[in-house]
Protein backbone atom coordinates (compact mmCIF):
# COMPACT_ATOMS: atom_id res chain seq x y z
CA UNK A 1 0.00 0.00 0.00
CA UNK A 2 1.34 3.43 -0.86
CA UNK A 3 2.19 5.81 1.98
CA UNK A 4 0.45 8.76 0.42
CA UNK A 5 -1.51 9.16 -2.77
CA UNK A 6 -3.06 12.04 -4.66
CA UNK A 7 -5.99 11.23 -6.92
CA UNK A 8 -7.10 13.84 -9.42
CA UNK A 9 -5.74 16.48 -7.02
CA UNK A 10 -6.80 19.97 -8.08
CA UNK A 11 -6.06 23.18 -6.18
CA UNK A 12 -7.29 26.63 -7.05
CA UNK A 13 -6.38 29.98 -5.54
CA UNK A 14 -9.28 32.17 -6.60
CA UNK A 15 -9.30 32.07 -10.39
CA UNK A 16 -5.81 30.62 -10.66
CA UNK A 17 -5.40 26.87 -10.90
CA UNK A 18 -2.18 25.82 -9.17
CA UNK A 19 -2.62 22.10 -9.63
CA UNK A 20 -4.89 20.31 -12.08
CA UNK A 21 -5.71 16.61 -11.86
CA UNK A 22 -2.47 15.41 -10.31
CA UNK A 23 -2.19 11.66 -9.71
CA UNK A 24 0.71 10.55 -7.54
CA UNK A 25 1.64 7.64 -5.30
CA UNK A 26 4.58 7.34 -2.98
CA UNK A 27 5.58 3.76 -2.15
CA UNK A 28 7.48 2.84 1.03
CA UNK A 29 11.22 3.43 0.76
CA UNK A 30 11.35 5.13 -2.65
CA UNK A 31 13.00 8.46 -3.39
CA UNK A 32 10.90 10.74 -5.56
CA UNK A 33 12.07 14.14 -6.76
CA UNK A 34 9.54 16.67 -8.03
CA UNK A 35 10.98 19.29 -10.37
CA UNK A 36 9.39 22.20 -12.16
CA UNK A 37 9.84 25.94 -12.73
CA UNK A 38 8.83 28.57 -10.20
CA UNK A 39 5.07 28.74 -9.81
CA UNK A 40 4.56 25.23 -11.15
CA UNK A 41 2.75 24.13 -7.99
CA UNK A 42 5.56 22.08 -6.40
CA UNK A 43 5.21 23.55 -2.93
CA UNK A 44 1.43 23.53 -3.27
CA UNK A 45 1.58 19.81 -4.05
CA UNK A 46 3.72 19.14 -0.97
CA UNK A 47 1.47 21.19 1.29
CA UNK A 48 -1.62 19.47 -0.08
CA UNK A 49 -0.05 16.05 0.58
CA UNK A 50 0.73 17.19 4.14
CA UNK A 51 -2.90 18.20 4.63
CA UNK A 52 -2.09 21.91 5.06
CA UNK A 53 -4.07 22.89 1.96
CA UNK A 54 -7.49 21.31 1.36
CA UNK A 55 -7.95 20.13 -2.26
CA UNK A 56 -10.45 22.01 -4.45
CA UNK A 57 -11.18 18.72 -6.20
CA UNK A 58 -9.84 15.19 -6.05
CA UNK A 59 -8.38 13.80 -2.87
CA UNK A 60 -5.28 13.00 -0.88
CA UNK A 61 -5.07 9.66 0.89
CA UNK A 62 -2.48 9.18 3.61
CA UNK A 63 -1.94 5.79 5.19
CA UNK A 64 -3.53 5.95 8.65
CA UNK A 65 -0.97 6.77 11.34
CA UNK A 66 1.69 7.69 8.78
CA UNK A 67 4.70 9.37 10.41
CA UNK A 68 5.90 12.27 8.25
CA UNK A 69 9.10 14.24 8.73
CA UNK A 70 8.79 17.65 7.10
CA UNK A 71 11.52 20.07 6.11
CA UNK A 72 9.89 23.38 5.10
CA UNK A 73 11.07 25.53 2.22
CA UNK A 74 12.40 28.66 3.84
CA UNK A 75 12.67 29.16 7.53
CA UNK A 76 13.86 32.57 8.57
CA UNK A 77 14.38 32.94 12.28
CA UNK A 78 14.05 36.52 13.44
CA UNK A 79 17.39 37.67 14.86
CA UNK A 80 15.44 38.81 17.90
CA UNK A 81 14.64 35.19 18.76
CA UNK A 82 17.39 33.39 20.68
CA UNK A 83 17.09 29.69 19.92
CA UNK A 84 19.61 26.91 20.42
CA UNK A 85 19.71 23.95 18.07
CA UNK A 86 18.69 21.65 20.92
CA UNK A 87 15.67 23.75 21.80
CA UNK A 88 14.67 23.94 18.13
CA UNK A 89 14.66 20.15 17.92
CA UNK A 90 12.37 20.09 20.97
CA UNK A 91 9.64 22.09 19.25
CA UNK A 92 6.78 21.65 19.64
CA UNK A 93 7.30 18.62 21.91
CA UNK A 94 10.13 18.10 24.36
CA UNK A 95 12.47 15.36 23.18
CA UNK A 96 14.88 13.25 25.24
CA UNK A 97 18.44 14.61 25.14
CA UNK A 98 19.72 11.28 23.83
CA UNK A 99 17.30 11.33 20.89
CA UNK A 100 18.35 14.90 20.03
CA UNK A 101 22.04 13.98 20.22
CA UNK A 102 21.47 10.95 17.99
CA UNK A 103 19.50 12.93 15.39
CA UNK A 104 22.16 15.66 15.30
CA UNK A 105 24.97 13.11 15.03
CA UNK A 106 23.22 11.37 12.15
CA UNK A 107 23.15 14.72 10.33
CA UNK A 108 26.78 15.52 11.08
CA UNK A 109 26.04 18.10 13.77
CA UNK A 110 27.64 16.43 16.80
CA UNK A 111 27.59 18.58 19.95
CA UNK A 112 25.65 21.39 18.25
CA UNK A 113 22.90 21.35 20.89
CA UNK A 114 23.96 24.60 22.52
CA UNK A 115 24.78 26.52 19.33
CA UNK A 116 22.44 29.31 18.32
CA UNK A 117 20.37 28.61 15.20
CA UNK A 118 21.20 32.09 13.90
CA UNK A 119 24.93 31.29 14.02
CA UNK A 120 24.68 28.25 11.72
CA UNK A 121 25.86 28.29 8.12
CA UNK A 122 23.34 27.61 5.36
CA UNK A 123 24.29 23.94 5.11
CA UNK A 124 24.30 23.43 8.88
CA UNK A 125 20.90 25.09 9.13
CA UNK A 126 19.41 22.73 6.54
CA UNK A 127 20.91 19.75 8.37
CA UNK A 128 19.41 20.98 11.63
CA UNK A 129 16.00 21.11 9.91
CA UNK A 130 16.57 17.56 8.68
CA UNK A 131 17.60 16.41 12.16
CA UNK A 132 14.37 17.83 13.56
CA UNK A 133 12.36 15.98 10.91
CA UNK A 134 14.16 12.71 11.77
CA UNK A 135 13.06 12.91 15.43
CA UNK A 136 9.58 11.85 14.30
CA UNK A 137 11.15 8.56 13.06
CA UNK A 138 9.43 9.26 9.75
CA UNK A 139 8.21 6.67 7.28
CA UNK A 140 8.04 9.51 4.75
CA UNK A 141 10.44 12.42 4.62
CA UNK A 142 9.12 15.49 2.77
CA UNK A 143 11.57 18.20 1.80
CA UNK A 144 10.65 21.47 0.07
CA UNK A 145 13.63 22.77 -1.94
CA UNK A 146 16.05 21.84 0.84
CA UNK A 147 19.12 22.79 -1.17
CA UNK A 148 17.88 26.05 -2.72
CA UNK A 149 20.30 28.15 -0.69
CA UNK A 150 23.28 25.81 -1.01
CA UNK A 151 26.09 25.86 -3.56
CA UNK A 152 26.81 22.90 -5.81
CA UNK A 153 29.09 21.14 -3.33
CA UNK A 154 26.64 21.82 -0.49
CA UNK A 155 23.80 20.33 -2.54
CA UNK A 156 25.83 17.22 -3.24
CA UNK A 157 26.70 16.82 0.43
CA UNK A 158 23.07 17.25 1.47
CA UNK A 159 21.89 14.72 -1.10
CA UNK A 160 24.45 12.17 0.15
CA UNK A 161 23.15 12.76 3.67
CA UNK A 162 19.57 12.10 2.60
CA UNK A 163 20.68 8.94 0.81
CA UNK A 164 22.41 7.75 3.98
CA UNK A 165 19.34 8.56 6.07
CA UNK A 166 17.13 6.61 3.67
CA UNK A 167 19.50 3.64 3.88
CA UNK A 168 19.49 3.70 7.67
CA UNK A 169 15.81 4.43 8.31
CA UNK A 170 14.31 2.92 5.19
CA UNK A 171 11.96 5.88 4.90
CA UNK A 172 10.52 7.12 1.63
CA UNK A 173 11.70 10.54 0.47
CA UNK A 174 9.65 13.08 -1.45
CA UNK A 175 11.75 16.07 -2.39
CA UNK A 176 10.88 19.21 -4.31
CA UNK A 177 13.59 20.90 -6.33
CA UNK A 178 13.47 23.95 -8.58
CA UNK A 179 16.59 22.78 -10.33
CA UNK A 180 15.37 21.49 -13.67
CA UNK A 181 18.38 19.56 -14.75
CA UNK A 182 20.31 18.50 -11.70
CA UNK A 183 18.59 16.08 -9.36
CA UNK A 184 19.66 13.63 -6.75
CA UNK A 185 21.22 10.62 -8.47
CA UNK A 186 19.59 8.26 -5.99
CA UNK A 187 16.10 9.33 -7.09
CA UNK A 188 14.02 6.32 -8.05
CA UNK A 189 11.64 8.58 -9.87
CA UNK A 190 11.66 12.15 -11.11
CA UNK A 191 8.34 13.90 -11.62
CA UNK A 192 8.26 16.99 -13.78
CA UNK A 193 5.44 19.24 -12.64
CA UNK A 194 3.97 22.32 -14.24
CA UNK A 195 0.47 22.60 -12.83
CA UNK A 196 0.05 19.01 -13.97
CA UNK A 197 2.41 16.07 -14.19
CA UNK A 198 4.32 16.73 -17.44
CA UNK A 199 6.41 13.60 -17.39
CA UNK A 200 8.18 11.24 -15.03
CA UNK A 201 10.84 8.60 -15.09
CA UNK A 202 14.20 7.49 -13.74
CA UNK A 203 17.15 9.87 -13.90
CA UNK A 204 19.78 8.58 -16.24
CA UNK A 205 23.11 7.77 -14.70
CA UNK A 206 24.87 10.64 -16.39
CA UNK A 207 26.95 11.27 -13.30
CA UNK A 208 29.46 8.69 -14.42
CA UNK A 209 30.01 10.32 -17.82
CA UNK A 210 33.33 12.15 -18.17
CA UNK A 211 31.57 15.12 -19.83
CA UNK A 212 29.42 15.48 -16.75
CA UNK A 213 32.42 15.42 -14.45
CA UNK A 214 34.11 18.02 -16.58
CA UNK A 215 31.09 20.21 -16.06
CA UNK A 216 30.59 19.89 -12.32
CA UNK A 217 34.01 18.73 -11.21
CA UNK A 218 34.75 15.65 -9.16
CA UNK A 219 33.61 17.32 -5.94
CA UNK A 220 30.04 16.12 -6.24
CA UNK A 221 31.12 12.52 -5.74
CA UNK A 222 28.39 11.19 -7.99
CA UNK A 223 25.56 12.62 -5.93
CA UNK A 224 24.21 14.74 -8.77
CA UNK A 225 22.78 13.47 -12.00
CA UNK A 226 21.16 14.98 -15.01
CA UNK A 227 17.56 14.25 -15.74
CA UNK A 228 16.66 14.13 -19.41
CA UNK A 229 13.22 15.38 -20.21
CA UNK A 230 11.45 12.69 -22.17
CA UNK A 231 8.31 14.64 -22.93
CA UNK A 232 5.53 12.41 -24.09
CA UNK A 233 3.09 15.10 -25.14
CA UNK A 234 3.10 18.39 -26.98
CA UNK A 235 2.82 21.61 -25.06
CA UNK A 236 0.54 23.76 -27.17
CA UNK A 237 -1.71 24.66 -24.26
CA UNK A 238 -1.26 28.15 -22.86
CA UNK A 239 -0.75 28.44 -19.11
CA UNK A 240 -2.91 31.15 -17.62
CA UNK A 241 -0.11 32.23 -15.33
CA UNK A 242 2.03 33.24 -18.27
CA UNK A 243 1.61 36.67 -19.80
CA UNK A 244 1.89 37.99 -23.38
CA UNK A 245 4.33 36.10 -25.47
CA UNK A 246 3.21 32.95 -23.78
CA UNK A 247 2.77 31.11 -27.01
CA UNK A 248 6.47 31.17 -27.61
CA UNK A 249 7.31 30.06 -24.11
CA UNK A 250 8.16 26.47 -23.42
CA UNK A 251 6.86 24.79 -20.29
CA UNK A 252 10.03 25.80 -18.52
CA UNK A 253 10.66 29.53 -18.74
CA UNK A 254 14.14 30.35 -19.89
CA UNK A 255 16.01 31.82 -16.97
CA UNK A 256 15.58 28.94 -14.62
CA UNK A 257 18.56 26.70 -15.04
CA UNK A 258 22.07 26.88 -16.42
CA UNK A 259 21.17 24.82 -19.40
CA UNK A 260 22.88 26.53 -22.34
CA UNK A 261 25.66 24.03 -21.98
CA UNK A 262 23.16 21.29 -22.75
CA UNK A 263 21.27 23.18 -25.38
CA UNK A 264 18.07 21.94 -23.78
CA UNK A 265 16.33 25.28 -23.44
CA UNK A 266 16.77 26.25 -27.02
CA UNK A 267 15.58 22.88 -28.18
CA UNK A 268 12.51 23.20 -26.01
CA UNK A 269 11.87 26.64 -27.39
CA UNK A 270 12.32 25.66 -30.99
CA UNK A 271 9.99 22.75 -30.51
CA UNK A 272 7.26 24.77 -28.89
CA UNK A 273 7.54 27.93 -30.90
CA UNK A 274 4.68 28.36 -33.36
CA UNK A 275 5.69 29.06 -36.91
CA UNK A 276 8.51 26.56 -36.85
CA UNK A 277 7.87 23.12 -38.16
CA UNK A 278 7.18 21.00 -35.16
CA UNK A 279 8.78 17.92 -36.59
CA UNK A 280 11.33 19.66 -38.72
CA UNK A 281 14.78 18.84 -37.43
CA UNK A 282 16.59 21.98 -36.43
CA UNK A 283 20.24 21.61 -37.17
CA UNK A 284 22.54 21.05 -34.24
CA UNK A 285 24.17 24.43 -34.68
CA UNK A 286 20.83 26.23 -34.85
CA UNK A 287 19.53 24.32 -31.87
CA UNK A 288 22.31 25.23 -29.50
CA UNK A 289 23.34 28.85 -29.81
CA UNK A 290 26.39 28.24 -27.62
CA UNK A 291 27.51 24.69 -28.12
CA UNK A 292 28.75 23.77 -24.68
CA UNK A 293 32.16 22.31 -24.07
CA UNK A 294 30.68 19.17 -22.62
CA UNK A 295 27.51 17.52 -23.72
CA UNK A 296 26.33 14.14 -22.50
CA UNK A 297 24.64 13.39 -25.79
CA UNK A 298 24.70 14.94 -29.26
CA UNK A 299 22.49 17.99 -29.46
CA UNK A 300 20.83 16.91 -32.66
CA UNK A 301 19.06 14.07 -30.90
CA UNK A 302 15.35 13.95 -31.72
CA UNK A 303 13.37 15.45 -28.90
CA UNK A 304 9.83 14.60 -27.92
CA UNK B 1 5.28 53.63 56.03
CA UNK B 2 5.15 53.47 52.25
CA UNK B 3 2.41 55.66 50.92
CA UNK B 4 -0.59 53.61 49.96
CA UNK B 5 -0.88 55.11 46.48
CA UNK B 6 2.75 54.31 45.76
CA UNK B 7 2.23 50.67 46.75
CA UNK B 8 -0.78 50.42 44.47
CA UNK B 9 1.19 52.06 41.63
CA UNK B 10 4.09 49.66 42.07
CA UNK B 11 1.81 46.62 42.12
CA UNK B 12 -0.07 47.81 39.03
CA UNK B 13 3.20 48.41 37.19
CA UNK B 14 4.50 44.98 38.20
CA UNK B 15 1.37 43.32 36.80
CA UNK B 16 1.80 45.09 33.47
CA UNK B 17 5.49 44.15 33.32
CA UNK B 18 4.61 40.52 34.09
CA UNK B 19 2.13 40.24 31.21
CA UNK B 20 3.93 42.51 28.75
CA UNK B 21 7.26 40.66 29.07
CA UNK B 22 6.37 37.33 27.44
CA UNK B 23 3.77 38.85 25.10
CA UNK B 24 6.27 41.53 24.06
CA UNK B 25 8.72 38.79 23.08
CA UNK B 26 6.18 37.42 20.60
CA UNK B 27 5.50 40.94 19.34
CA UNK B 28 9.24 41.27 18.64
CA UNK B 29 9.71 37.77 17.16
CA UNK B 30 6.66 38.04 14.91
CA UNK B 31 7.28 41.69 14.01
CA UNK B 32 3.88 42.77 15.30
CA UNK B 33 4.94 46.14 16.73
CA UNK B 34 2.51 48.10 14.60
CA UNK B 35 -0.22 45.59 15.41
CA UNK B 36 0.29 46.35 19.11
CA UNK B 37 0.13 50.06 18.36
CA UNK B 38 -3.14 49.76 16.44
CA UNK B 39 -4.77 47.71 19.20
CA UNK B 40 -3.58 50.07 21.92
CA UNK B 41 -4.69 53.20 20.08
CA UNK B 42 -8.12 51.70 19.53
CA UNK B 43 -8.44 51.60 23.32
CA UNK B 44 -9.23 55.34 23.29
CA UNK B 45 -12.32 54.51 21.27
CA UNK B 46 -13.10 51.94 23.96
CA UNK B 47 -12.83 54.63 26.62
CA UNK B 48 -15.36 56.74 24.74
CA UNK B 49 -17.76 53.80 24.46
CA UNK B 50 -17.33 52.94 28.13
CA UNK B 51 -18.15 56.51 29.15
CA UNK B 52 -21.13 56.73 26.80
CA UNK B 53 -22.66 53.43 27.92
CA UNK B 54 -21.50 53.56 31.55
CA UNK B 55 -19.35 50.44 31.26
CA UNK B 56 -16.10 50.00 33.13
CA UNK B 57 -13.16 51.42 31.17
CA UNK B 58 -11.44 48.03 31.17
CA UNK B 59 -14.49 46.34 29.65
CA UNK B 60 -14.80 49.03 26.97
CA UNK B 61 -11.13 48.90 26.00
CA UNK B 62 -11.13 45.10 25.99
CA UNK B 63 -14.10 44.98 23.61
CA UNK B 64 -12.74 47.57 21.20
CA UNK B 65 -9.21 46.16 21.31
CA UNK B 66 -10.62 42.74 20.39
CA UNK B 67 -12.69 44.24 17.58
CA UNK B 68 -9.63 46.10 16.31
CA UNK B 69 -7.44 43.01 16.38
CA UNK B 70 -10.12 41.04 14.53
CA UNK B 71 -10.40 43.80 11.91
CA UNK B 72 -6.66 43.84 11.36
CA UNK B 73 -6.56 40.05 10.98
CA UNK B 74 -9.46 40.17 8.52
CA UNK B 75 -7.85 42.94 6.44
CA UNK B 76 -4.43 41.29 6.37
CA UNK B 77 -3.52 40.01 2.94
CA UNK B 78 -6.27 41.89 1.09
CA UNK B 79 -3.88 43.58 -1.28
CA UNK B 80 -2.50 46.31 0.96
CA UNK B 81 0.87 46.01 2.61
CA UNK B 82 0.44 45.09 6.26
CA UNK B 83 2.18 48.21 7.56
CA UNK B 84 -0.06 50.42 5.43
CA UNK B 85 -3.20 48.71 6.73
CA UNK B 86 -2.00 48.98 10.32
CA UNK B 87 -0.86 52.56 9.88
CA UNK B 88 -4.29 53.55 8.61
CA UNK B 89 -6.10 51.65 11.35
CA UNK B 90 -3.85 52.70 14.24
CA UNK B 91 -4.14 56.40 13.59
CA UNK B 92 -7.76 56.46 12.54
CA UNK B 93 -8.73 54.49 15.66
CA UNK B 94 -6.99 57.09 17.78
CA UNK B 95 -8.60 59.98 15.87
CA UNK B 96 -12.09 58.47 16.04
CA UNK B 97 -11.61 57.79 19.74
CA UNK B 98 -10.63 61.37 20.46
CA UNK B 99 -13.57 62.67 18.40
CA UNK B 100 -15.96 60.27 20.11
CA UNK B 101 -14.84 61.32 23.58
CA UNK B 102 -15.62 64.95 22.76
CA UNK B 103 -19.22 63.88 22.08
CA UNK B 104 -19.68 62.28 25.49
CA UNK B 105 -21.89 64.77 27.29
CA UNK B 106 -21.94 65.59 30.96
CA UNK B 107 -18.70 63.83 31.80
CA UNK B 108 -15.57 65.71 32.59
CA UNK B 109 -12.95 63.50 31.04
CA UNK B 110 -9.32 63.71 31.92
CA UNK B 111 -8.11 62.68 28.47
CA UNK B 112 -4.45 62.79 29.45
CA UNK B 113 -5.08 60.01 31.99
CA UNK B 114 -6.05 57.65 29.15
CA UNK B 115 -3.42 58.80 26.69
CA UNK B 116 -0.46 58.76 29.07
CA UNK B 117 -1.78 56.71 31.99
CA UNK B 118 -2.48 57.70 35.57
CA UNK B 119 -0.67 55.04 37.55
CA UNK B 120 -0.65 57.07 40.76
CA UNK B 121 -4.48 57.13 40.74
CA UNK B 122 -4.92 53.35 40.48
CA UNK B 123 -7.55 52.22 42.98
CA UNK B 124 -7.62 48.87 44.78
CA UNK B 125 -10.55 47.88 42.51
CA UNK B 126 -8.45 48.80 39.44
CA UNK B 127 -5.56 46.83 40.86
CA UNK B 128 -7.60 43.63 41.16
CA UNK B 129 -8.76 43.95 37.56
CA UNK B 130 -5.23 44.67 36.31
CA UNK B 131 -3.81 41.63 38.12
CA UNK B 132 -6.65 39.40 36.92
CA UNK B 133 -5.95 40.45 33.33
CA UNK B 134 -2.18 40.05 33.68
CA UNK B 135 -2.43 36.59 35.25
CA UNK B 136 -4.88 35.51 32.54
CA UNK B 137 -2.36 36.56 29.88
CA UNK B 138 0.52 34.73 31.57
CA UNK B 139 -1.57 31.58 31.99
CA UNK B 140 -2.70 31.72 28.36
CA UNK B 141 0.83 32.17 27.04
CA UNK B 142 2.27 29.48 29.32
CA UNK B 143 -0.41 27.03 28.19
CA UNK B 144 0.18 27.67 24.47
CA UNK B 145 3.93 28.39 24.72
CA UNK B 146 5.38 25.58 22.55
CA UNK B 147 2.64 25.83 19.95
CA UNK B 148 3.03 29.61 19.77
CA UNK B 149 6.79 29.29 19.39
CA UNK B 150 6.48 26.68 16.64
CA UNK B 151 3.91 28.75 14.75
CA UNK B 152 6.19 31.78 15.11
CA UNK B 153 9.09 29.91 13.47
CA UNK B 154 7.04 28.64 10.55
CA UNK B 155 3.33 28.23 9.98
CA UNK B 156 3.96 25.24 7.71
CA UNK B 157 6.12 23.59 10.36
CA UNK B 158 3.33 24.13 12.89
CA UNK B 159 0.70 22.75 10.51
CA UNK B 160 2.79 19.64 9.85
CA UNK B 161 3.04 19.11 13.64
CA UNK B 162 -0.74 19.28 14.03
CA UNK B 163 -0.85 22.87 15.29
CA UNK B 164 -3.34 25.32 13.78
CA UNK B 165 -1.41 28.60 13.27
CA UNK B 166 -4.69 30.51 12.95
CA UNK B 167 -5.70 29.47 16.45
CA UNK B 168 -2.32 30.56 17.84
CA UNK B 169 -2.71 33.95 16.16
CA UNK B 170 -6.07 34.22 17.91
CA UNK B 171 -4.41 33.44 21.25
CA UNK B 172 -1.94 36.28 20.73
CA UNK B 173 -4.74 38.63 19.66
CA UNK B 174 -6.70 37.86 22.82
CA UNK B 175 -3.60 38.29 25.00
CA UNK B 176 -2.86 41.62 23.35
CA UNK B 177 -6.37 42.92 24.00
CA UNK B 178 -6.13 41.83 27.64
CA UNK B 179 -2.78 43.58 28.10
CA UNK B 180 -4.12 46.77 26.52
CA UNK B 181 -7.13 46.75 28.84
CA UNK B 182 -4.88 46.16 31.85
CA UNK B 183 -2.22 48.68 30.94
CA UNK B 184 -4.26 51.69 29.82
CA UNK B 185 -4.49 52.99 33.39
CA UNK B 186 -0.78 52.39 33.97
CA UNK B 187 1.09 53.76 30.94
CA UNK B 188 -1.76 55.01 28.74
CA UNK B 189 -2.86 54.11 25.22
CA UNK B 190 0.03 55.88 23.49
CA UNK B 191 2.76 54.07 25.41
CA UNK B 192 1.39 50.52 25.84
CA UNK B 193 3.23 49.33 22.75
CA UNK B 194 6.45 50.66 24.26
CA UNK B 195 5.97 48.50 27.38
CA UNK B 196 5.58 45.50 25.06
CA UNK B 197 8.53 46.11 22.79
CA UNK B 198 11.23 47.95 24.76
CA UNK B 199 11.79 45.48 27.64
CA UNK B 200 11.61 42.50 25.26
CA UNK B 201 14.11 44.08 22.87
CA UNK B 202 16.43 44.88 25.78
CA UNK B 203 16.14 41.31 27.08
CA UNK B 204 17.47 39.92 23.79
CA UNK B 205 21.03 40.87 24.74
CA UNK B 206 20.93 38.69 27.86
CA UNK B 207 19.07 35.63 26.61
CA UNK B 208 20.15 32.40 24.92
CA UNK B 209 16.70 30.80 24.87
CA UNK B 210 13.17 32.05 24.23
CA UNK B 211 12.14 31.30 27.81
CA UNK B 212 15.11 33.19 29.27
CA UNK B 213 14.24 36.16 27.06
CA UNK B 214 10.66 36.22 28.37
CA UNK B 215 11.83 36.08 31.98
CA UNK B 216 14.45 38.78 31.38
CA UNK B 217 11.81 40.97 29.70
CA UNK B 218 9.62 40.69 32.82
CA UNK B 219 12.56 41.58 35.07
CA UNK B 220 13.64 44.55 32.95
CA UNK B 221 10.03 45.75 32.66
CA UNK B 222 9.68 45.58 36.44
CA UNK B 223 12.94 47.50 36.82
CA UNK B 224 11.62 50.17 34.44
CA UNK B 225 8.41 50.49 36.50
CA UNK B 226 10.34 50.94 39.74
CA UNK B 227 12.82 53.35 38.17
CA UNK B 228 10.08 55.33 36.47
CA UNK B 229 8.08 55.66 39.69
CA UNK B 230 11.18 56.81 41.58
CA UNK B 231 11.93 59.34 38.84
CA UNK B 232 8.34 60.54 38.91
CA UNK B 233 8.37 60.90 42.71
CA UNK B 234 11.76 62.62 42.88
CA UNK B 235 11.49 64.94 39.89
CA UNK B 236 7.70 65.30 39.72
CA UNK B 237 7.62 63.97 36.15
CA UNK B 238 4.54 62.22 34.67
CA UNK B 239 4.68 58.59 35.80
CA UNK B 240 3.77 56.70 32.59
CA UNK B 241 6.25 58.46 30.31
CA UNK B 242 8.90 58.21 33.05
CA UNK B 243 8.50 54.41 33.12
CA UNK B 244 8.93 54.20 29.34
CA UNK B 245 11.90 56.60 29.46
CA UNK B 246 13.65 54.37 32.02
CA UNK B 247 12.84 51.31 29.89
CA UNK B 248 14.47 53.05 26.92
CA UNK B 249 17.57 53.80 29.00
CA UNK B 250 17.75 50.13 30.00
CA UNK B 251 17.46 49.20 26.31
CA UNK B 252 20.41 51.48 25.51
CA UNK B 253 22.49 49.88 28.25
CA UNK B 254 21.55 46.39 27.01
CA UNK B 255 22.67 47.27 23.47
CA UNK B 256 26.04 48.40 24.83
CA UNK B 257 26.30 45.21 26.91
CA UNK B 258 25.51 43.08 23.86
CA UNK B 259 28.14 44.88 21.78
CA UNK B 260 30.80 44.35 24.44
CA UNK B 261 29.92 40.68 24.79
CA UNK B 262 30.09 40.13 21.04
CA UNK B 263 33.61 41.53 21.04
CA UNK B 264 34.60 39.15 23.82
CA UNK B 265 33.41 36.09 21.96
CA UNK B 266 30.77 34.76 19.62
CA UNK B 267 27.25 34.69 20.97
CA UNK B 268 26.93 31.04 20.12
Amino acid sequence: MSLVAAEGLTLRYGARTALAGVDLRIAPGEIVTVIGPNGSGKSTLLRALLGILPPSAGRVVRRPGLRIGYVPQRLTIDPGLPLTVGRFLSLPRRQPAAAIAAALARCGLQRFERRQMAALSGGQFQRALLARALLAEPELLMLDEPTASLDQAGKAEFYRLIEAVRRELGCAVLMVSHDLHVVMAASDRVICLNGHVCCQGTPTAVAAAPEYRALFGPGTGGALALYRHAHDHVHDHVHDAVGPGAAAMPDHPGADAPRDAFGDASRDASRDAPGRPRNGAPGPAGAAPQPGPARPEPAGRGHG
Amino acid sequence: MVDDFLLRAGLAGAAVALAAGPLGCFVVWRRMAYFGDATAHAAILGVALALAFSLSVQAGTLLVALAMAATVSALAGRGWAMDTTLGVLAHSALAFGLVAISFVQGVRVDLAAYLFGDILAVSWADLWRIWAGALAVVALLAWRWSALLTATLSEDLAHAAGIDPGRERLVLTLALALVVAAAIKVVGALLIAAMLIVPAAAARAFARSPEAMAVAAVALGGLAVLGGLALSLGQDTPAGPSIVAVAAAIFGAAIAFGAVRRQDGPDG
